[in-house]
């Protein structure tokens, strides 16, 4: 069968995938809210005292869940959607099926968003939905998913592309993680630390499998679209996904957790095998950009491709060289944790969707985004990143330096001392503070420049309608 | 070629490998650890928590305390005390005399640095230490001289670790101290101490107190502390005809006259379950030695700060 025009993939998949972008950049601009007053109760602890339901903890985890079931995962699955029409050359199929979906994810994020602040958070950081809004949202995916695969089933373009052998995966990936964490940590608990073994697994397969792999498969796929290359080795690339889908999930479980020794041993050799495909894509990177780097100068998507492809590098090396034993047991517990995960997800997985979603929304709508703001949105987002991760890392490591003076401890030096060592690492938290605030500022500009398009997308679609339809029944004919 | 099964098949694959190797296998490793028999005691360990205690379980879980304590104990290596047993009685006074001389000898070798006459009086006044904190190796050899020369020795492992000099706890947690925890909350991040053994640092009725406090105004015990008060968990009163008896002794600049601060049953429980946090029974794989006879526990700065009464204000 001969391939669909492009015109009319997008068309096909128009209302699932702004929905889900949308919406989901509605949640981005909530969970960075959320993260800005945690940060806030650094500088002023009594802020929210007396309130049940702004407890730092509550903050913290509303911050961190809405990033990933509220941005990440829903703009996650937009762009696969649309990548995996635009790849396979065929429309959407099941359209209602994914937008309904895309409807009732947010409904999962809402109840589970009020189920955490409200007190019924789950007790695990990356799971702390309720279970009835992670049914919900297994539900949803279901129905995306669905749709997903059978676009894929359809495809007219018989060789795959490398984007769609990461998102492939990562579609079945998803199902099988999150029905196995609600499961053991929720419906019928693991007994003992066995729950904590669950939960750093899923931790782990969410980031480097699911959000790894759809990131990847955006960068793989807009780095030589924006630049209008080919990729510079497929095979690297097929030599990535591979090493990541064998070594990747096994990682995750950290030196010093109150577990058997071979699990973080374990960890620890795949986290450092997974070295080879972040190399693999910071080669790919840099050789497919090589001699093109004025593009960069004019175009936003590919600003944030290039911030998405470094912090992926970054992250993902000093993912391994922390979950070394004697790396490990300087960081583990610290901010630098914290700085990492931000990195990943904010760095690496947040930026890559921005760049898609710059280079898709027009292509959905005919309409442009305003310049400014993508601009103001890119300086903000980057800058915040840098504010939050360099002084939570660089602070992570002098408060794990700190925390394991045992030398200290045993003179009973004061810097030695626990509240002596949160004061000085205060400082480096307080910095990242004005990173919160500038993510904050830029995913408003975001959200901004999404609305002001729908506005004249509605405005261009809606009024000559509704002229129509005031027209029509002011002649006295009869209205539909 | 059809690579899309290929990649489906490929990518299953190594999806239940890692399920297998993450999940199943450590399910059928720890997963149905069950309570051991402490041979000191002769309790099980651990106790499931019950009550109040389980309630509080709840509301630390509810409250997200898990976002800034962490619940689990490191340990950097683990050394060695070496007692000398008192020497067994010979047939005659010229063996013990002899039997004396070997281990003399054995002593003086195994303890670089001793003089001979402190040597002796170890020896006249066993059982006494005779090493401690020494690497293995050392511990090992000096059981070597005193068993050659017809002495007798015993060895306990002695966890060393900066947690464990900061008094967090007597060892590592391991998965028998979580056995009964639902949900596991081991913690992320050290912004506050590790809770491990807050039950054997904050005990009795002014453990309570202290915990209380903590709760309601963290600057109270500690005036750095970026802690967030708790204040929702607790109740201000006009004071009734009499004080009520669970009211918060205050310093008076704290509380408005006439009125009182008293905990909510949430407070309650939480402090019940924080007192109830120890995990430094002597297990097989983390062993202690056996805790000192019933003394004032030597206090660290991170204990300085713990008592009776607020500081005045």
């Amino acid at each position: 069968m001969p391939p669909v025009p492009p015109a009319e993939i997008d068309a096909s998949c128009r209302l699932p995938v702004l929905l889900l972008l949308f919406g989901s950049a509605g949640w981005l601009l909530l969970s960075s809210l959320f993260a800005l007053l945690a940060s806030l109760t650094f500088h002023v602890p009594a802020m929210f005292r007396g309130c049940s339901w702004l407890t730092y903890g509550h903050l913290q985890a509303a911050n961190l869940n809405l990033m990933v079931y509220g941005f990440a995962i829903p703009a996650g699955l937009g762009v696969l959607l649309w990548l995996t029409g635009r790849l396979g050359r065929t429309t959407l199929a099941l359209r209602e099926c994914a937008t309904l979906g895309a409807l009732v994810w947010n409904f999962g994020v809402l109840a589970g968003l009020l189920g955490i602040l409200s007190g019924n958070n789950t007790g695990f950081e990356w799971l702390e939905m309720p279970r009835t809004a992670n049914g919900v949202l297994f539900a949803s995916y279901a129905l995306i998913g669905l749709a997903a695969v059978l676009t894929f089933h359809a495809r007219r373009e018989p060789q795959l592309y490398v984007s769609q052998w990461f998102i492939l995966t990562a579609i079945f990936w998803f199902p099988w993680i999150f029905a196995t964490a609600t499961a053991l940590l929720q419906c019928v608990p693991a007994r003992g630390t066995m729950q904590a073994v669950v939960h750093f697994w899923y931790a782990n397969n969410l980031s480097v499998i699911w959000l790894g792999f759809i990131g990847l498969a955006i960068i793989f796929y807009f780095l030589p679209k924006l630049i209008g290359r080919p990729l510079y080795s497929a095979k690297t690339a097929m030599t990535t996904f591979w090493v990541l889908a064998v070594c990747g999930c096994w990682g995750g479980i950290p030196h010093g957790s109150p577990v058997p020794a071979w699990m973080p041993s374990l960890s620890t050799m795949a986290a450092v095998l997974t070295v080879v495909p972040v190399l693999a894509v910071a080669v790919n990177y840099h050789k497919t950009l090589q001699g093109a780097q004025d593009k960069l100068k004019a175009d936003v998507p590919l600003r944030f491709i290039q911030v998405a492809v470094i912090s992926y590098v970054l992250a993902g090396l000093a993912g391994a060289i922390s979950s070394l034993r004697p790396v490990a047991e300087i960081t583990y517990f610290t901010h630098f944790t914290t700085a990492l995960a931000r990195l990943g997800l904010f760095g690496f997985f947040a930026m890559a969707v921005f760049g898609a979603v710059y280079y898709i929304v027009p292509r959905l709508t005919g309409l442009e985004f305003s310049r400014k703001l993508a601009w103001a949105h890119f300086g903000c987002a980057a800058a915040g990143l840098a504010f939050f991760v360099v002084p939570l890392g660089i602070g992570g490591v002098l408060q794990g330096l700190k925390l394991n003076d045992l030398d200290g401890v045993r003179r009973n030096l004061e810097e030695a001392g626990f509240m002596n060592l949160t004061a000085a690492t205060l400082e480096f938290f307080r910095i990242s503070t004005l990173g919160d605030l500038l993510i904050l500022a830029g995913n408003f500009f975001f959200l901004l420049n999404l609305k002001l398009l729908a506005w004249r997308w509605c405005r261009a679609r809606c009024l000559p309608a509704l002229k129509g339809c005031c027209s029509r029944s002011e002649s006295g004919e009869v209205t539909a | 070629m059809n690579q899309g099964p290929l990649i489906f098949l490929g990518s299953f694959l190594a999806m239940a490998c890692s399920w297998f190797g993450l999940i199943l296998m450590p399910q059928v490793q720890i997963g149905r650890q069950q309570a051991v028999l402490l041979p000191d005691t002769g309790q099980f360990y651990p106790a499931p928590r019950l009550g109040l205690a389980a309630q509080g379980a709840q509301v630390y879980r509810a409250n997200g305390c898990y976002y800034c304590h962490s619940r689990a104990v490191r340990q950097a290596t683990t050394l060695f005390n070496v007692t000398l047993a008192k020497l067994p009685k010979g047939d005659t006074p010229e063996a013990e005399t002899e039997l004396s001389k070997k281990v003399l000898l054995a002593v003086l070798q195994a303890r670089p640095g001793i003089n001979a006459r402190a040597a002796r009086g170890l020896i006249h006044t066993a059982p006494k230490p005779l090493l401690e904190k020494v690497p293995r190796e050392q511990a090992e050899l000096a059981r070597g001289l005193i068993e050659k020369a017809g002495g007798k020795v015993a060895i306990e492992a002695q966890p060393e670790g900066a947690d464990i000099a900061r008094n967090w706890g007597r060892r590592r947690t391991v998965a028998a101290d979580y056995l009964y925890d639902d949900p596991v909350m081991l913690g992320a991040q050290r912004i506050g101490p590790d809770l491990a053994n807050l039950g054997a640092r904050k005990m009795g009725e002014a453990g309570k107190t202290w915990n209380l406090w903590h709760l309601y105004d963290p600057k109270l015990g500690a005036q750095d502390s970026t802690m967030p008060p708790y204040a929702h968990l607790f109740k201000k009163q006009k004071i009734g005809r009499t004080p009520s008896p669970n009211a918060l002794k205050l310093p008076a600049s704290k509380i408005e006259k006439g009125y009182e601060i008293v905990p909510q049953r949430e407070a309650t429980a939480l402090v019940a379950y924080l007192q109830s946090l120890r995990a430094d029974a002597s297990l097989f794989e983390a062993p202690t030695p056996k805790p000192p006879p019933e003394e004032a526990e030597s206090r660290t700065p991170e204990q300085a700060a713990g008592g009776a009464n607020p500081p005045a204000r």
